[in-house]
C-alpha cells in the first residue's frame, strides 16, 4: 500500500513540475517584450531594468525562480486588476467551489440513480428514457445547454407565464444556482449514468446476487445493500476526470451566467490578454486538479484492495 | 438374401475432400461486422445524418447565392425566411435569416460546418496515427521502453487537456491550423493507451501462440490476427473522438481563441449567437442544433460500431 501511495505522490509531483514548466515556456514564447512601448530609454537603462526584473539571468535560473515563486504561492501581479493573482484567486475561488460542488453532487447522485434504474428496469421505458437523457448530456456542450436553459427556463418562463423561479444571471441566492449547476453537471451526469448502468448490469448477473435472492432477501435490500455498493466502484475511478470536466466547464458557465467565480476571471483575462493572470490561474487550476486526482487515486486504493497488487 | 451388385450404388454424399471444407460461405471479420451494423437502425440513421450534414457543408457554400462574408446592411438580424431585396439578389431567400451584420446565416452555418467537420476529421486521423504508433511501440517492445513511454504519457495526462490546449492557443496565432496542432498535442493520449493495452493483451493470447505454432509468418500473425483484433476498438475510438474535437473547437471559439472572423465555425457561430440570443434566439439555436446533432450522431454511430464489432459487449 505504501508503495502505491509513494508512486501516486511521485506522479503528482512530476505532473505539477511539467505543468509549471509548460506554463513558464508558453509565457516566454508569447510575442512581445515586457519593456516595449515604454518611452525610448538608453541601452544602459534597459539593461538595468532587465537586471531589476531578473531577465538578465539564464533561462534555467529564471525558471527555477518562477518555480520557487509558484510553490510559495506567489503567482505574480495581474495586469488588468493590479492586484496579486493569488488575491484574485482566493476571493473568487470559493464561488467556483460552491458551484462546482453543487454540479458534481447533482451529477453523481442523479447519475448513479438514473444508471441504476436503467439497469434494473432494463429494456423498459425507464431504461430508454435514462439513456436518452444521458445521450443529450453527452452531446450538448455545457455552454450551449446553459444558454438554452437561460432562454427557455429563465426568459420565456417569465415572459409567458410570469414565473420567476430561475433568474437569468447573477449569484448570491439559492435560486441562482439551479440553472448553472444543472448545465454544468449534465455532461458528467451522462458519463456517470452510462457507466453505472453497465456496471450495475454486470453486478446483477453475478452469483452473489442469485445467492441473496435464494436466501430470501427482499428485492430492496438486494439492490441497496448488494448491487448498488458493488457497482458504484467504477464510478470512483472516473471521479478524477469528472472533477476536471466540471472545473473546466465552470470557465464558460460562470461567464454565461455572470457568476463572479474564478472561471469568469479566467475567460476575461484571456480576452484582455492578461498574461500573468492566465498563467497564474492555469497553474492554480492544474495544481488543484492534480491534487483532486491524487486524492481520488488514494481513496480508490483504500476502497479497492486489489489495487495494492498492481503496486 | 439376393445378392445386389454393389455397382448399382453410387455415393451421393460429400466426397472425402469436401467433407473437411467450410460449407457456409465465408465472411471476413469486416463483412460480418458490417452486416450487424446494417441491422442496427439507430446506427444507420446516424450514418445518414452524418452524411447529410457533410454533404450540406460541402455543397451549400458552393451553390448558395450568398457568400458567407457578404454583408447586407439593409436588413440585419432578419428573421428566418426573409426574402432578400438587395440589387441583383432580389427574390433569393435567407432561409435561416441574417446575423447582426446582415450575413446569410444559412450559408454561414454550412461554411462553419465545413470548418468544424474538417477540423474534427483531421484531428481524429492525426490522433489515430500518433496513437497507434506510440501505443504500438510501447506495447510491442515492452520492458524499459514501455515503462518510460507510459510514465511520460501519465505525466502529460495528469494535466487537464483543455488547459494545455488553451496555453498553446495563446502562443500560436489563432486559426484552424492552430486548433488542429493544439488538439493533436494531447488528443492522441487516449488512443495510445488503448492501442498499447490491446497489443499487450493480444501478444500473449493463445490464438497468437497457436498461429505462430502452426507456422504463420510474423506478417500473417500481425495482419490476420493482431490488427483485426485491434482495429475494431481503434475504429470505435476514432469515431467517438470526433465529437470530442467538435466540443473542444466550440469551447475554444467561445473563449475567443478559436476560428477568427470573417471565417466561422459552429463554435464561433454559437458564441456569436449567445451574445444576442435574448433578442434573436434562432442565431444561437441553429448552430446549437448543428453541434449537438453532429455530436449525437457520431456518439450513437460509435456505439453502434462497437456493438457491431463486439456483440458480446452489447447490453
Amino acid at each position: 500500500m505504501s508503495r502505491y501511495i509513494i508512486k501516486r505522490l511521485a506522479y503528482a509531483v512530476l505532473t505539477l513540475f511539467a505543468l509549471i514548466l509548460l506554463t513558464f515556456f508558453m509565457m516566454r514564447w508569447l510575442p512581445g517584450d515586457p519593456f516595449i512601448g515604454e518611452k525610448t530609454v538608453s541601452a544602459t537603462a534597459m539593461d538595468n531594468m532587465r537586471i531589476k526584473y531578473g531577465l538578465d539571468k539564464p533561462v534555467i535560473v529564471q525558471f527555477f525562480i518562477y518555480l520557487g515563486n509558484c510553490l510559495r504561492g506567489d503567482l505574480g501581479v495581474s495586469i488588468t486588476y493590479s492586484r496579486p493573482v493569488t488575491e484574485v484567486i482566493s476571493s473568487a475561488f470559493l464561488v467556483s467551489v460552491d458551484l462546482g460542488t453543487r454540479a458534481l453532487l447533482f451529477a453523481v447522485i442523479a447519475g448513479v440513480l438514473l444508471g441504476a434504474i436503467a439497469a434494473v428496469r432494463r429494456g423498459t421505458f425507464a431504461d430508454s428514457f435514462s439513456m436518452f437523457i444521458a445521450m443529450i448530456g453527452v452531446s450538448v456542450p455545457s455552454f450551449i445547454m446553459g444558454a438554452l436553459l437561460q432562454y427557455f427556463l429563465a426568459l420565456q418562463l417569465r415572459k409567458v407565464f410570469g414565473i420567476t423561479w430561475f433568474p437569468i444571471q447573477g449569484w448570491g441566492q439559492l435560486k441562482h444556482t439551479f440553472l448553472p449547476a444543472f448545465a454544468l453537471g449534465l455532461g458528467s451526469l451522462a458519463t456517470v449514468s452510462r457507466l453505472m448502468r453497465t456496471s450495475m448490469l454486470d453486478v446483477l448477473s453475478q452469483d452473489y446476487i442469485k445467492t441473496a435472492r435464494a436466501k430470501g432477501l427482499s428485492e430492496r435490500r438486494i439492490l441497496w445493500r448488494h448491487a448498488m455498493r458493488n457497482s458504484i466502484m467504477p464510478i470512483v475511478t472516473i471521479m478524477g476526470p469528472t472533477v476536471a470536466a466540471v472545473l473546466t466547464g465552470t470557465f464558460i458557465i460562470e461567464s454565461i451566467f455572470n457568476i463572479p467565480g474564478l472561471g469568469k476571471y479566467f475567460v476575461t483575462s484571456i480576452k484582455d490578454l492578461d498574461y500573468t493572470m492566465i498563467s497564474g490561474t492555469t497553474v492554480f487550476y492544474g495544481g488543484l486538479l492534480i491534487l483532486c486526482t491524487l486524492v481520488v487515486d488514494l481513496l480508490y486504493g483504500f476502497i479497492d484492495p486489489r489495487v495494492k497488487l498492481e503496486g | 438374401m439376393q445378392n445386389i451388385d454393389k455397382k448399382r450404388f453410387t455415393h451421393v454424399g460429400e466426397s472425402i475432400h469436401d467433407r473437411e471444407a467450410i460449407s457456409s460461405y465465408r465472411l471476413t471479420f469486416m463483412q460480418d461486422a458490417m452486416r450487424r451494423l446494417a441491422k442496427n437502425k439507430v446506427a444507420i440513421v446516424c450514418a445518414i445524418v452524418i452524411l447529410v450534414l457533410s454533404l450540406l457543408s460541402i455543397f451549400v457554400p458552393m451553390f448558395s447565392p450568398f457568400d458567407f462574408r457578404e454583408q447586407h446592411y439593409g436588413h440585419t438580424n432578419a428573421p428566418m425566411g426573409t426574402v432578400c431585396d438587395v440589387d441583383g439578389k432580389q427574390g433569393d431567400v435567407h432561409l435561416f435569416g441574417t446575423d447582426k451584420l446582415g450575413r446569410d446565416v444559412f450559408t454561414r452555418i454550412w461554411m462553419g460546418g465545413r470548418v468544424s467537420l474538417s477540423i474534427a476529421i483531421i484531428c481524429a486521423i492525426i490522433d489515430l496515427i500518433i496513437g497507434i504508433i506510440y501505443g504500438g511501440v510501447s506495447g510491442y517492445f515492452g520492458k524499459t521502453t514501455d515503462i518510460i513511454m507510459m510514465r511520460f504519457l501519465e505525466i502529460i495526462n495528469g494535466i487537464p487537456y483543455l488547459i494545455i490546449v488553451i496555453l498553446l492557443m495563446m502562443v500560436m496565432p489563432p486559426g484552424m491550423l492552430t486548433i488542429i496542432v493544439a488538439y493533436s498535442m494531447v488528443g492522441w493520449i487516449p488512443m495510445a493507451r488503448l492501442v498499447r493495452g490491446q497489443v499487450v493483451a493480444l501478444k500473449g493470447q493463445e490464438f497468437v501462440v497457436a498461429a505462430e505454432a502452426l507456422g504463420s509468418s510474423p506478417t500473417r500473425v500481425i495482419l490476420r490476427h493482431l490488427l483485426p483484433n485491434t482495429l475494431s476498438v481503434v475504429i470505435v475510438r476514432t469515431t467517438l473522438s470526433i465529437p470530442a474535437v467538435i466540443f473542444t473547437e466550440a469551447y475554444l471559439s467561445y473563449l475567443g481563441l478559436g476560428i477568427q472572423l470573417p471565417m466561422c465555425s459552429w463554435g464561433s457561430l454559437a458564441q456569436a449567437g449567445i451574445e444576442n440570443f435574448r433578442l434573436y434566439p434562432s442565431q444561437l439555436i441553429i448552430p446549437a442544433i448543428c453541434i449537438s446533432l453532429t455530436m449525437l450522431a457520431f456518439n450513437l454511430f460509435g456505439d453502434g460500431l462497437r456493438d457491431a464489432f463486439d456483440p458480446r459487449l452489447r447490453r
